[in-house]
């Protein structure tokens, strides 16, 4: 982020360069590192959002009984949780570190179609403002869980409608976007950059671009359908008219399970660009990384009944899934040993982002672990439903995506804003997330074996210490991601100046532009050795 | 397109994201109050389809203007070219949906329902319900279904041929013979318009409804969201049909003639997967 200030009464002034300031920078731009920021902003916001209803949660959840909301309102707490921090927190996140990164890394100076990419950033406004004005509409936000399963999504009040609205609008985003940073890559690269040269983050951004192509569409039908069986008489969901309530879970898992992927190999890209810094060692096996990302990508394709173990399907379909799911833990598996290989006599350093990428590397494998447990179908019968699977995708998506994210900021904010952050402050935000992370999910590992089945406001007596334990870590957790606010804001007003490259083992062509970098980067593009 | 530019052109600040963005949630706030009955929604729907059609006027205008005024280099031409074949490369994907949608239903949990292997138990629940296709399944009677050997097969004929006039026109404009171009197009928009016609047509004397059953939701949805394209494409060709007018491409410049012919082609193809698996088989 430059130090342009905004002046209100500069809405419509032009500086020498020719761009507006104040409110108009933001709302016109057409630049990628004023819009990754905007998205970061948003991402932020949202996660802090979808986190204080997660507080709401686990206060609930914190004795056995009925406290402090109705079951209704609880259900609409944690079905907006999971839409706003898998569509309002994580996917923008991620989105706003490819818009500020990419072009940078590839020695562009801006992503292919920059109006368009400020489209894909605004239109997560109208999409925000239908999800959490549908709290204040009669019957309340949807509460059927953020998978939104007919026959209950059917049944379901108007918020469900503009629900569906705003996912078809984020959508909407999405492919647009993933269009504008596939064009990108692929033509606006420096000249001597060729695709195996290209950054892993690049390599894991342009795989995911694919994958949200193929996938989100498929979403906007399976939602158009739950729409038309909600207001216009069809029978695609509902028996009687010889339609099945499971089509709407295959259609939707099939967009839904490499949308789990889209949401982590980004995250595996941060990774792989923070470890060897850290490590100052290059990338172990820079090939197979770029291999298995696309295998995992091609694999998440034909995965996604292992989401519907239980509906009744055949046992060939079921054992099909169940191996094709395990196959996924392979390139994987070749990942977690790359960066540990990576790491292997390297001259290691632990700074807050090494810090995070350490922690994710340990903590994703755990939660690829438990979904491995979760993948073996006869085990899944059991836990299909009960908080083993909260831990699962919690471990994956917290410990995996939103730590990296973490990560990724302290590593590369000195390049946004110029400034070093407080380590020691990232050092304490670190710890108090690792462990206050641990103690909230860890237990739920157990109440799941033990039985505790997902989405419920009350539980059994047996159940009791346990959610104890996690609401009492969901507290730590909360209030630790307010010292990140904290610290973020800290960095931006100010902080020790960086200089082009902060980090000693780090390579990559945006390391080469000065920090803050500049409104306009590589205007000429940069020759590569 | 201008060879002595020899920067990527990058556009200055654009207030069009935000119509963009004011548009669709006009018509998405709009349309969630329609469907529930609340009278602000209509207007609030009219206001967003306005701000949508000033929206993709005005910037689509402005992208025209900013290649005829040669901004726009080979690299930039070529984004352009990305950029369309993967936007319809997620139209595919929509469909696809759609037609898994279809093939699940009348495969899957067609037999299921009718217990025809009596796996399912399925029989104790609709005693008298067989696995035929179509149907509009075990609790409503299916009016009846559409044939394929009378205007949907002249429609596919007619999107063929629309298939081959617009390559006629695009083979008369590398040549630079203006009349062909014309000629071509203007048949290729009417061929579009009279498979619409003959559309409108077979909904209104259709027997079944799209709530009848199974049948009624996965023909009207993909045949309508066809047609849907259709009249999208249509409308694309008849603009680049005043874009020829006015003179905007030459032989060997006219991306957006290229886009919008790859389009139709797209549309073309989407028809005979709905004329094989939806009408026929």
């Amino acid at each position: 982020m430059s130090t342009t200030t905004a002046t209100h009464h500069d809405d419509h002034a032009h500086d020498s360069h020719g761009h507006p300031t104040g409110l108009m920078r933001w709302v016109k731009s057409t630049n990628h590192k004023d819009i990754g920021t905007m998205y970061l902003w948003f991402s932020f916001t949202m996660f802090l959002f979808a986190g204080a209803l997660a507080m709401l949660i686990r206060l609930e959840l914190f004795q056995p009984g009925l406290q402090f909301v109705q079951p209704e309102t609880f259900n609409q707490l944690t079905t907006l949780h999971g839409l706003i921090m898998i569509f309002g927190a994580i996917m923008p996140a991620f989105v706003g570190f490819a818009n500020w990164q990419v072009p940078l890394m590839i020695g562009a100076p801006d992503m292919a179609f920059p109006r368009l990419n400020n489209m894909s950033f605004w239109l997560l406004i109208p999409a925000a403002i239908l999800l959490l004005s549908s709290f204040f509409v009669p019957g309340g936000a949807a509460a059927g869980g953020w998978t939104m399963y007919p026959p209950l999504s059917v049944q379901g009040g108007m918020s469900v409608d503009m629900s569906v609205f705003a996912l078809h609008i984020l959508g909407v985003s999405s492919i647009v976007g993933s269009i504008n940073i596939i064009t990108t890559i692929f033509n606006m690269r420096a000249p001597g950059m060729t695709l195996m040269k290209m950054p892993m983050f690049v390599w894991t951004w342009l795989i995911t671009a694919y994958l949200l192509i193929a996938a989100m569409p498929v979403l906007a039908g399976a939602l158009t359908m739950l729409i038309t069986d909600r207001h216009f008489g069809t029978h695609f969901f509902n028996a009687a008219g010889g339609g099945d309530p499971v089509l709407f879970q295959h259609v939707f898992w099939f967009f839904g399970h490499p949308e789990v992927y889209i949401m982590i190999l980004p995250a595996f890209g941060i990774l792989s660009t923070i470890i060897p810094t850290f490590a100052r060692k290059p990338l172990f096996g820079y090939a197979s990384m770029v291999y298995a990302t696309a295998a995992i990508a091609v694999l998440s394709f034909v995965v996604w009944a292992h989401h519907m173990f239980t509906t009744g399907m055949p046992v060939a379909g079921q054992l099909f899934f169940m191996y094709s799911t395990m196959l996924i833990s392979i390139p994987t598996g070749v990942k977690v040993f790359n960066w540990l290989a990576t790491m292997w006599k390297g001259s290691m350093t632990f700074e807050t982002p090494m810090l995070f990428a350490v922690a994710v590397v340990f903590l994703f494998t755990i939660g690829g672990f438990s979904g491995l447990v979760c993948a073996i179908l006869p085990v899944d019968i059991q836990l299909q439903d009960t908080y083993y699977v909260v831990a699962h995708f919690h471990y994956v998506l917290f410990s995996g995506a939103a730590m990296s994210i973490m990560g990724g900021v302290y590593y590369w904010i000195p390049k946004w804003t110029g400034h070093m952050y407080d380590e020691t402050l990232g050092k304490w935000h670190f710890w108090l997330t690792t462990i206050a992370f641990n103690i909230t999910f860890f237990p739920m590992h157990f109440t799941g074996l033990a039985g505790m089945p997902r989405r419920i406001p009350d539980y059994s007596q047996q159940f009791a210490e346990f959610n104890m334990i996690s609401s009492l870590g969901a507290f730590a957790l909360g209030l630790s991601q307010l010292l990140f606010l904290y610290v973020v804001i800290k960095c931006i007003r100010g902080g020790a100046k960086a200089g082009n490259s902060p980090w000693e083992g780090a390579h990559g062509l945006e390391w080469t532009v000065p920090s803050p970098a500049p409104f306009h980067t590589f205007e000429t593009p940069p020759v590569l050795k | 397109m201008s060879q002595n530019t020899k920067n990527y052109y990058l556009p200055a600040p654009s207030f069009w994201p935000l119509i963009a963005s004011i548009a669709l949630f006009l018509l998405a706030g709009g349309f969630s109050m329609v469907l529930n009955k609340i009278a602000l929604g209509k207007p609030l729907m009219i206001a967003g389809g306005l701000t949508l059609a000033y929206l993709l006027f005005g910037w689509f205008s402005e992208v025209v203007k900013e290649s005829i005024s040669n901004f726009y280099n080979k690299q930039v031409d070529k984004s352009f070219r990305w950029g369309m074949g993967w936007f319809i490369f997620s139209e595919v994907m929509f469909f696809f949906g759609f037609f898994g949608a279809l093939f699940y239903a009348r495969n899957v949990s067609l037999h299921w329902l009718a217990d025809t292997h009596g796996l399912t138990g399925a029989h104790m629940v609709w005693q008298n319900f067989t696995a035929t296709w179509p149907t509009a399944g075990p609790s409503l009677k299916l009016e009846g279904s559409m044939k394929p050997w009378g205007l949907p097969a002249i429609n596919t004929l007619l999107l063929l041929s629309s298939g081959v006039t617009l390559t006629w026109a695009h083979w008369g404009l590398m040549k630079n013979n203006r009349k062909q171009i014309i000629i071509g197009l203007m048949l290729t928009i009417a061929l579009g318009v009279l498979f619409l016609a003959f559309q409108a047509t077979e909904y209104a004397e259709a027997p079944f409804t799209i709530k009848s059953g199974i049948y009624g939701a996965t023909f009207y949805m993909l045949t309508g969201f066809h047609g849907l394209h259709v009249t999208m494409g249509a409308i694309m060709l008849t603009i680049i049909l005043f874009r020829v007018l006015k003179g905007h491409f030459d032989s060997h410049n006219h991306f957006g003639f290229e886009a919008v012919a790859w389009y139709w082609h797209f549309v073309d193809v989407v028809w005979l997967f709905l004329f094989i698996f939806v009408y026929w088989l």
